[in-house]
């Protein structure tokens, strides 16, 4: 083995075999390898390797393997898929290591608040700009009152915080809330209590196969005829699993969709030769984040990672993930999202063609304008 | 409106329907459990999987086969429970002699081993699958919309469930299977072949979880895992009823449903350990379950 000082080697922990797989999982390793082939795989005269590992999603082994790779491996940077409380446990590890860590999958705005560090980089979207986004959405549309199905977890709760915020903020109104346990499959019960309640909008705070089940259910029932089903996280994945047949008019946030424009639909192109799938928006972040990182090192002309931290904070992000995103005081990116509205069949002109615009939202409409002041990080 | 015990009565009604849908699919699962180690003394973990395989299975057929959901309803148990068939002919059979142990570790690895095969063809967030056009809409009940392909469910499943006990509680080839469980060298003598009943017997066992995932499939995405979670449940259905009773099995698959239906009602958080607070209350009381022989 050569040593490590010889090589740049990028770390990737995510979920690759349980419910959030098919959301980055090894289209994510996929996208993170198509950045190194851009840079011509090499940074600085390094060659540059990828490390993967399957968290389980139990923060116990994130938090060891990020330790061990740290210690025994030379690792330089280190991405995390899924899973709101395995990074929050890498998080640490990445303070105490001092190793640059790219939060993608995980929505838990905590990551960039309580939870901040000076090497975390929470990079595609969080629970804030999810709420910012499908909430105020809908709320402006008419749909004042609410009813929550949540993931009776952090990201659930999280989630639903952040969007009561919004539909209070613009004088809606939450009638009730109903938490439904993690993996629960018959969701028939909870649906009930949310007709019951007579809101407008079936809020769902929930992801992977909890979302797919709920909507599902909501069809079922008929909940989708007299209430707007809105996802608050949701995955191209989850819609092509669905069908349109099923998820069609459902508002959601991204923080990027394949068909947005030409450099999304090149790079979409590239990754479906390998895949056979469109990427979801966090593959394309996964894209986004190496290249950056990699970036920063060419631009610094070293590894150490407070060089590099400090070049990413001040350097404005340009790519086909997103255009003028920066990295704010607390480890934020703040960049562009887009609430959209899945398509009817008959919209859907062909294949993989599930989402039109609804409304573009500025990185500081989806994420205000100052950092988190929970995070010590944003005092300075 | 009228109220009890402090919630409205529509409400009340609306969960105990639903309850009793849910419950049917435990009485299902669960009964295919408690046949095979009724009869086998087999602790079969692999069950979950087989109900995801019977599910899949639905699934391959209408997309690849052009195979509707009524041919799969038959079909896909007829499939899974070949290769039920198969597991218990290449590698079950051995178990025999040893501690019950190894047929639970056995089948559990089995049943990971589908689910990293299916995981791989088709994904983790699973499929869809349509309820069939004759099942679609809903009965307008006063209190709710009760979802025609529900009633269909507690339909087949009561069926289902009332057939099996029929065929094992009061027919000649009833009383040769549990007379075989009894006492396996003494019925040998007599002239009939235990070993294949037994293989038969793992057989039916999977195809009524194949049956039950078939059933599901319209309601729920079908994906690779959705078994795994159910499987801890419905032993604990069969625990509750007394492992082997096909009658507690039943009866309790209907009853935690109703429970379990109530409890997301009164207080949602627990409606995913209700069942196993009621399994350690029942052990306490009754190790052997309500409807086990002492």
């Amino acid at each position: 083995m050569r040593a490590a000082g010889e090589q740049v080697v990028i770390g990737d922990i995510d979920d690759l075999s349980g419910v959030y797989a098919d959301v980055q999982g090894q289209g994510g390793i996929e996208a993170a390898k198509m950045a190194i082939a851009d840079v011509g795989g090499t940074v600085l005269g390094k060659r540059i390797i990828v490390l993967s590992v399957d968290h389980q999603n139990k923060p116990d082994i994130g938090a060891s393997k990020f330790r061990e790779w740290a210690d025994q491996n030379g690792l330089n940077m280190l991405i995390g898929g899924s899973n709101t409380g395995v990074s929050i446990a890498m998080s640490k590890v990445a303070a105490v290591k001092r190793v640059p860590f790219f939060a993608i999958g995980a929505g838990g705005a905590s990551l960039t608040g309580a939870d901040c560090t000076a090497y975390t980089v929470h990079y595609a979207y969080d629970t804030t700009a999810l709420g910012n986004g499908t909430a105020s959405a809908i709320v402006r549309q008419g749909g004042k009152t609410w009813f929550f199905v949540t993931a009776d977890y952090a990201f659930g709760t999280q989630l639903q915080e952040a969007a009561t915020r919004v539909v209070v903020a613009n004088g809606g109104k939450v009638l009730g809330a109903v938490r439904a346990p993690l993996g629960t499959t018959d969701y028939s019960s909870f649906l009930l209590q949310a007709q019951a309640s007579g809101a407008q909008v079936l809020g769902l705070a929930n992801a992977g196969t909890d979302f797919s089940n709920s909507l599902k259910g909501a069809n079922e029932f008929g909940l989708t005829k007299t209430m707007t089903p809105a996802a608050l996280l949701a995955f191209i994945s989850d819609i092509h699993s669905l069908t349109l047949q099923t998820a069609q008019g459902l508002y959601l946030t991204t923080a990027w969709y394949w068909d947005l424009n030409e450099e999304t639909r090149a790079f979409a192109k590239r990754f479906f030769a390998k895949m056979h799938k469109e990427p979801t928006m966090t593959q394309a972040a996964y894209y986004s984040a190496t290249l950056q990182y990699l970036n920063a090192v060419k631009a610094v002309g070293s590894t150490d990672s407070d060089l590099v931290m400090a070049h990413l904070k001040q350097a404005k992000i340009n790519d086909m993930f997103t255009k003028n995103g920066y990295v704010r005081a607390d480890g934020l990116m703040v960049h562009t999202m887009y609430v959209m509205q899945v398509k009817t069949p008959a919209e859907s002109k062909y294949p993989w063609d599930y989402y039109k615009v609804i409304k573009v939202m500025t990185g500081e409409e989806a994420d205000g304008l100052q950092p988190d002041p929970t995070c010590s990080l944003a005092k300075k | 409106m009228t109220t009890l015990f402090g919630l409205p009565l529509p409400a009340i009604l609306g969960q105990l329907m639903l309850g009793l849908v849910n419950g049917s699919f435990y009485a299902l699962l669960s009964l295919g459990l408690a046949v095979i180690f009724g009869l086998m003394g087999v602790v079969n973990f692999a069950h979950g999987a087989f109900y995801m395989l019977g599910a899949f299975a639905a699934y391959i057929g209408l997309q690849f086969l052009g195979v509707n959901y009524w041919c799969a309803l038959i079909l896909a148990p007829l499939a899974v429970g070949l290769l039920g068939i198969a597991v218990e002919r290449l590698f079950l059979r051995h178990l025999y002699q040893l501690d019950p142990l190894y047929g639970l570790l056995l089948t559990f690895g089995i049943a990971l081993i589908a689910e990293g095969i299916m995981r791989g063809l088709f994904g983790a967030s699973g499929k869809s699958y349509p309820v069939p056009a004759v099942l679609q809409g809903g009965f307008n009940l006063g209190f709710m919309v009760l979802p025609i392909y529900r009633a269909w469910v507690v339909l087949v499943s009561l069926t289902v469930c009332g057939m099996t006990w029929f065929l094992i509680e009061r027919t000649g080839l009833g009383a040769m299977l549990r007379a075989a469980t009894e006492n396996a060298r003494l019925v040998q003598a007599f002239g009939i072949n235990v070993p294949l009943l037994v293989m038969s017997t793992y057989g039916a066992g999977v195809a009524l979880a194949a049956l039950a995932g078939v059933l599901a499939a319209p309601v729920i995405q079908v994906s690779p895992l959705m078994g795994s979670s159910l499987v801890i449940v419905v032993f604990a259905v069969v625990v509750i009823g007394g492992m082997g009773s096909i009658v507690g099995a039943i009866v309790s698959g209907l009853v935690l449903g109703l429970i379990e239906g109530l409890t997301k009602v009164v207080y949602p958080e627990a409606s995913n350990i209700v069942v196993f607070v009621i399994m350690a209350v029942v052990l306490v009381w009754r190790p052997t379950g309500l409807f086990g022989k002492e």
